[in-house]
């Protein structure tokens, strides 16, 4: 079974003030990270640059050097500026806030702390700091070191490629009603297990989330690693997808909770593949006719009552090692054609991965 | 002001969340910060060092309201706020007032 909690992490609380210090420290112990502390922003960027450190919790208000001054310093360095900071402070002013967030802080949190708040917080910092890393690590792999290194200084816009690639997108089913449904610190947990679970199946298939949207996610099989068998790929993280969201359901079920169901699009084709982004937000991401559409098969699902829809491309590639059915054409808007639509039937046999 | 000197809500969800025990712990290490705060506020204002001033006034907002002391974190709200221009003797007296009673409820819940 997954486990769908975060694994403890590294974390580094910076206040100068010894309640405060002492305090949160222990709020973060509590929920099972490993935790060091500095009275100023001077240390603490001397432990930071030591290394080893997955996340900072920042005050703004130290002497020596205040919180504001260790944002610039840590944008200015190169192995610390994709570090997660969630600010931890009571400064007066929404100017402050805002000046925190453009400095690049992750977060920012008003003291006293609420311990839900900061637990919800930290994991999904900790969990977009994870695809942060690995996006850094396919530029690193997919780049020569040069252009690899220049990518990572400038950020610049990398000039697109085409490829051929699958293009997945994924959304939670009636999520508004969810939200209504259950208290917000509810919703943030579940926001947190559906993102690990479907971060989990992506990855483990060779795909890469490139993109969370509100409830949903986009991910990109085939770029930008070329990926022999991106087609199938996509398609078994999808049934994996499913079947992860399953096992989710009947565990809210037994607590009494109100199910949970995703819808799935799969497109395959041609797409302008790229990096786009800030110098400290770089992301891949896919642009053409193929994001389009499974954009339109992911939406269709509620119209047609299946999780899994896939287009003809992706359907011909699969050829017979899953199966799928065809629900005849249909007429998406933006799209001059009628597109034959195919759905995956969940729990269907998958034949085993086509050697490569 | 009507307003209990430590809001038990408060205080009990900070029970709550960081344990007993350990509460019990960060009462007394309040305890011997707060008093040099204080004193800083009255050497500030007397050496007439704002920046001093508003960041002593600032750190005892934030630990009086982790309490749940909220009259005494909004009396040093207000001197954040206002500054030294604002601040006068009788105003640093009746925040050492109010710190005292916060004190004393603070050593009777420790000892609970």
């Amino acid at each position: 079974m997954h486990d769908t909690h975060h694994a403890p992490a590294r974390l580094l609380v910076a206040d100068d003030n010894k309640v405060n210090r002492l305090l949160l420290t222990r709020s973060l112990e509590l929920q099972g990270h490993t935790v060091a502390s500095a009275p100023n922003g001077r240390i603490a960027l001397e432990m930071l640059r030591d290394g080893g450190f997955d996340l900072l919790l920042l005050d703004m208000e130290m002497p020596e050097m205040n919180g504001f001054e260790v944002l610039e310093q840590l944008a200015a360095d190169r192995a610390l500026r994709d570090l997660p900071v969630i600010v931890t402070s009571s400064l007066e002013g929404l100017g402050n806030v805002v000046r925190c967030i453009e400095l690049g802080a992750e977060d920012y949190l008003a003291k006293p702390v609420n311990a839900v708040l900061l637990k919800a917080r930290i994991g999904a910092s900790l969990e977009k700091k994870r695809l942060r890393d690995q996006q850094k690590e396919l530029v690193r792999r997919f780049a020569t070191s040069e252009v690899a290194q220049d990518l990572q200084q400038s950020g610049f816009s990398l000039a697109g490629r085409r490829v051929r690639g699958s293009v997945m997108f994924c959304d939670i089913r009636n999520f508004t009603a969810l939200v209504e449904s259950q208290a917000p610190e509810e919703t943030i947990e579940l926001l947190n297990t559906f993102y690990t679970l479907m971060f989990d199946a992506i990855n483990g298939h060779g795909g890469v989330v490139n993109q969370m949207i509100g409830d949903g996610l986009m991910a990109i099989f085939g770029a930008p690693l070329p990926l022999a068998d991106h087609a199938g790929a996509a398609v078994r993280a999808a049934l994996e997808m499913v079947e992860l969201i399953d096992l989710l359901g009947a565990e809210r079920a037994e607590a009494g909770r109100a199910p949970i169901r995703v819808g799935i699009g799969v497109a395959t084709g041609e797409m302008v593949a790229g990096y786009t982004g800030t110098q400290q937000r770089a992301t891949y991401t896919c642009i053409g006719d193929t994001v389009n559409l499974a954009a339109r098969l992911e939406a269709h699902t509620k119209v047609a009552l299946r999780a899994i829809l896939v287009d003809a491309a992706t359907c011909a590639e699969l050829g017979d090692r899953i199966v799928t059915e065809r629900l005849g054409p249909v007429a998406f808007r933006g799209k001059a054609l009628p597109v034959e639509v195919f759905a995956v039937p969940c729990g269907a046999p998958v034949a085993a991965q086509a050697g490569g | 002001m009507t307003d209990a000197i430590i809001d038990p809500v408060a205080f009990a969800e900070l029970q709550e969340n960081a344990g007993e025990d350990f509460v019990r712990e960060l009462i007394d290490t309040f305890l011997e910060e707060a008093p040099p705060m204080l004193a800083e506020l009255s050497d500030a204002l007397g050496a007439g060092r704002a920046e001093a001033f508003r960041r002593a006034a600032h750190s005892l907002k934030s630990n009086a309201s982790t309490f749940g002391a909220a009259t005494l974190a909004a009396m040093a709200r207000d001197l954040e706020l206002q500054g030294l221009e604002a601040a006068t003797p009788a105003a640093l007296a009746a925040l050492a007032q109010q710190y005292e009673a916060a004190a004393a409820e603070l050593k009777a819940l420790r000892d609970a």
